[in-house]
């Protein structure tokens, strides 16, 4: 049985329709990857699988159980976890702090400071800035706190939107490597990127995005050598 | 230099005139009253103690609003509605028969506290109440319809204790033990001063700590920064906005409490001007900021009680303390003029909500 299965999902925004029947199976242990333009419905789809929007139609499986109508903070309890869009940094609250949020929903002190020092040994520089109010960090800092910040509380599904929205490329690349880090830490990952050839090339299979629908799903090495992935998400002519 | 000439406009060389005879009029009354010097040193001192407890109870009841604010974006004006509730309860149901069978007096520190209990428990009460019937169904409203129903829970709940009490003023029971002065430091003070001020100051600290502190405290102030980012984090930011409320309100209860013992009376309209006041020391501190509350509180207070003799006096002003609230107000359109954000607010870099 797939850890993730959403099938035929529809989410508005008031009366707008906004997902229009999104299905998707995410296995445990893949980097599975969502990619599309802007306004495709990537981060929707996000935002309802983890809680935060509730589909008007369709069903959501995770690790067996129907989610849909469970609020977005009880999934957390389910190992659940999520990097917002724009990284969603709580920018008055240190570095510290931040990372406490992280494991909000957990009690066990062993496992916490475990997780704590794989953060660090991930991500060095947030040891160096503890004590510093997250408002501070730059963009790549923030991102590397806000996935740091997941990762404390113990994810089996992390699921990332846009990680490399604002980043300088030398950036990119140490937030794709951390990912795929994670990912062989045991993690599954359902990641959402517009930077598709960045996404493809770690991701085990790709779906392809468009006003709300599904138009293309396969491996992402064949997604990467498509004809019409090629014109419209990776530039090539 | 013609590129200057054209930013001047006349709204802001009316403002600037406006600014500048404010503070011309305030210097002047203060040079004046100083010359004709006619209050003792005593008699400052006691107005500059009295102006310190009073903005004590400011500082206490403006934690409410600004906890509330810093959570929803919206100013809770039923929180006067938290402070009078409590007290007057308490009062009806537990000082003032307390009192008469000459409990109060026997054991005043073990009966105070009985009364502050009772008095946050309803305050709380009233509070959780209105947080879940008015407020909650209006999440994700606009921002000026929990405004409008915050005003019409005011209203109900003044009205209610009205015809729940009775619309006469009800003595507090004085208490032998802190009747009377003490001093301190060579001051002399009003015991009941003294209370108001020392466990003003204990309750900001403890407060203070628990939000900046305790993991429930973190993830208050998580969900005021990002709602939707705070649930990823696993935290029920409905819980999360009761506990707020629940905390404003304790608060809003202890002041009640202070209040009574002060002012040695309750009544179903007391709410009122001190939860207005309280609004305007925390918009006067930077409303969301816990320390910009209590100073707001403290400042407003002081001045309040120290400014009529001060400002007013010198200018020739008529029964000046009547116009208390005069210097109160002026003072807060004068720091919102030079710092729209409150003395110790942040300024918003974005419109959050």
């Amino acid at each position: 049985m797939a850890m993730l299965e959403v099938n035929d999902i529809h989410t508005y925004y008031g009366n707008i329709h906004a997902l229009k029947g999104i299905s998707i199976t995410v296995e445990e242990g893949e980097i599975v990857t969502l990619i599309g333009a802007n306004g495709a419905g990537k981060t929707t789809t996000l935002r309802t699988i983890s809680g935060l929007l509730t589909p008007r139609e369709g069903s959501i499986s995770y690790l067996g159980k129907d989610i849909v109508g469970t609020p977005a903070h009880k999934l957390v309890y389910e190992r659940m976890a999520m990097v917002p869009e724009g990284r969603g940094v709580f920018a008055k609250l240190t570095v510290q702090e931040n990372l406490e949020m992280g494991h909000f929903s957990r009690e066990d002190k062993d496992g916490i400071a475990r997780d704590l020092e794989r953060v660090f040994t991930l991500f060095p520089r947030m040891k160096e800035r503890r004590k510093q109010v997250a408002g501070t960090l730059s963009g790549g800092e923030q991102q590397m706190l806000a996935t740091g910040r997941a990762m404390m509380s113990a994810p089996r599904l992390l699921m990332l939107d846009e990680p490399s929205m604002g980043l300088a490329p030398v950036l990119v690349d140490a937030v794709f490597d951390a990912i795929v880090e994670i990912n062989k830490e045991g993690t599954t990952i359902l990641l959402v990127e517009q930077n598709a050839l960045m996404a493809l090339s770690i991701a085990n299979r790709g779906y392809v995005l468009q006003t709300g629908q599904i138009v293309l799903h396969d491996d992402a090495e064949k997604l990467k050598n498509n004809e019409m992935v090629q014109k419209a998400y990776l530039g090539v002519d | 230099m013609s590129e200057r000439i054209k930013q001047i406009d006349i709204l802001g060389v009316v403002m600037w005139f406006f600014r500048a005879a404010i503070i011309v009029a305030m210097l002047w009354g203060t040079i004046a009253t100083l010359m004709d010097n006619p209050y003792s040193a005593k008699a400052w001192t006691d107005t500059i103690v009295a102006g310190i407890a009073q903005g004590s109870l400011y500082a206490l009841i403006a934690i409410g609003y600004t906890l509330v604010y810093g959570v929803l974006f919206m100013i809770n004006f039923a929180h006067g509605e938290f402070f009078m509730s409590g007290i007057m309860t308490s009062t009806i149901f537990i000082a003032i028969p307390m009192s008469e069978s000459g409990y109060l007096d026997a054991n005043p520190v073990l009966g105070l506290i009985i009364i502050a209990l009772v008095t946050m428990l309803v305050s709380i009460g009233v509070a959780i109440l209105t947080e879940r019937v008015a407020y909650k169904p209006l999440r994700g409203a606009p921002r000026l319809v929990p405004l409008i129903t915050a005003i019409g829970a005011s209203f109900f709940w003044q009205y209610y204790f009205r015809g729940l009490y009775g619309s006469e003023v009800k003595p507090f029971p004085l208490i032998d033990s802190i009747a009377g002065k003490m001093t301190i430091f060579g001051i002399e003070i009003l015991k009941s001063q003294a209370l108001v001020i020392v466990v003003a100051i204990i309750m900001l600290i403890g407060l203070n700590l628990f939000v900046i502190k305790t993991k429930v405290g973190k993830s208050i102030r998580a969900a005021a920064e990002n709602k939707d980012v705070a649930r990823l984090m696993g935290i029920d930011v409905d819980r999360a906005i009761t506990i707020t409320f629940t905390m404003g309100a304790a608060m809003a209860g202890i002041a009640g409490v202070l209040y009574a013992l002060v002012f040695r009376q309750v009544h179903y309209f007391m709410g009122f001007f001190p939860g207005i006041k309280a609004f305007t020391a925390a918009v006067l501190g930077g409303i969301g900021s816990i320390p910009g509350a209590a100073l707001g509180g403290l400042l407003l207070g002081v001045f309040e009680s120290v400014g009529p003799a001060l400002f007013l006096e010198g200018l020739g002003v008529p029964s000046p303390h009547q116009l208390k609230d005069v210097i109160a107000f002026t003072m807060l359109v004068l720091v919102l003029i030079f710092r729209p954000q409150g003395i110790l607010g942040e300024r918003l870099a974005e419109e959050k909500a």
